[in-house]
């Protein structure tokens, strides 16, 4: 779905300077999420809540390798999301032109 | 051409959209007052809304849900920052959680409504966005999207063929 929802997840994931530097280290995916909770210091909960604020946006995935599971960054979640923003006029050029149908239906009721 | 005009700010994180309808003020803010109106824009044909909850007033809260096509029904909600009818209304855009509570997660979207006559009996209406956070657009434009962005103002045509190309 290429809404305001999805405009919104990658702005707000992107918001947080943890998930932003977890985003550039994901791009070798060579880690799994106990590996880049030691670059913070915070706990390991914290870091795997922000890499699923990240999966949920579609900025990294969580890629099996063998036995682990290694944070990948999704290159093509970061191409879709240059176009967000014209994603989001889209939709609200959508809804102007129902708003205009919407009107226009009222006039032929009323007429 | 409804739509008059568009203009994108990526540095200030804004975007307002211009439009004008052959309709009185008060008729274009029933649009957005009248909850079984508001249902027939708010989602796309693939996403129609159904509005749960509508207190247009300050402080007040619209709750509604989408259903997708597979079934899906992604919940969100407004909180109304200001309601002047039928000339003014401001609200924060934000997703909900599956029991219907604001999924903090995700800050929302301000947008700024304001809905004036014109003459001729013709209303314009400008939507201004104001998008969460500069960090995260600097961060769009560090990781290479400021191209992109500022090329599309001027390819928004092209984009949106191509997009719908692309969606099917």
């Amino acid at each position: 779905m290429n809404t305001a929802t999805d405009v919104d997840r990658v702005f707000a994931a992107l918001a947080d300077a943890t998930r932003r530097d977890i985003v550039r280290r994901a791009i070798d995916g060579e880690e799994g999420v106990a590996e880049l909770a030691d670059h913070y210091p915070m706990s390991f909960a914290a870091v795997q809540k922000h890499v699923a604020v990240l999966e949920r946006a579609g900025l990294v995935t969580k890629q099996r390798i063998g036995r682990r599971k290694v944070v990948r960054t999704n290159l093509a979640g970061l191409r879709v999301a240059r176009r967000l923003m014209d994603q989001y006029e889209e939709l609200w050029r959508g809804r102007i032109d129902r708003m205009t149908d919407l009107i226009a239906d009222t006039k032929e009721t009323h007429a | 051409m409804t739509v008059t005009a568009v203009h994108k700010d990526p540095d200030a994180l804004t975007m307002t959209v211009d439009a004008e309808f052959a309709a009185s003020a008060e008729r274009v803010w029933q649009l957005w007052a009248d909850s079984r109106q508001l249902e027939r824009w708010w989602g796309p044909p693939t996403y129609p809304a159904t509005v749960d909850a509508h207190d247009l007033r300050p402080g007040g809260r619209v709750e509604y849900h989408m259903t997708g096509p597979d079934g899906d029904q992604p919940r969100g909600y407004w909180d109304v920052v200001e309601a002047e009818p039928p000339h003014r209304l401001v609200f924060r855009d934000g997703f909900a959680n599956d029991d219907g509570t604001p999924n903090t997660d995700l800050p929302g979207t301000e947008s700024q409504v304001t809905i004036e006559a014109i003459g001729d009996g013709r209303t314009r209406m400008s939507i201004h966005s104001i998008f969460p956070s500069a960090e995260a657009m600097e961060q769009l434009v560090a990781m290479g999207m400021e191209e992109g962005i500022t090329q599309a103002v001027g390819q928004i045509d092209a984009i949106l063929a191509e997009d719908k190309v692309a969606q099917g």
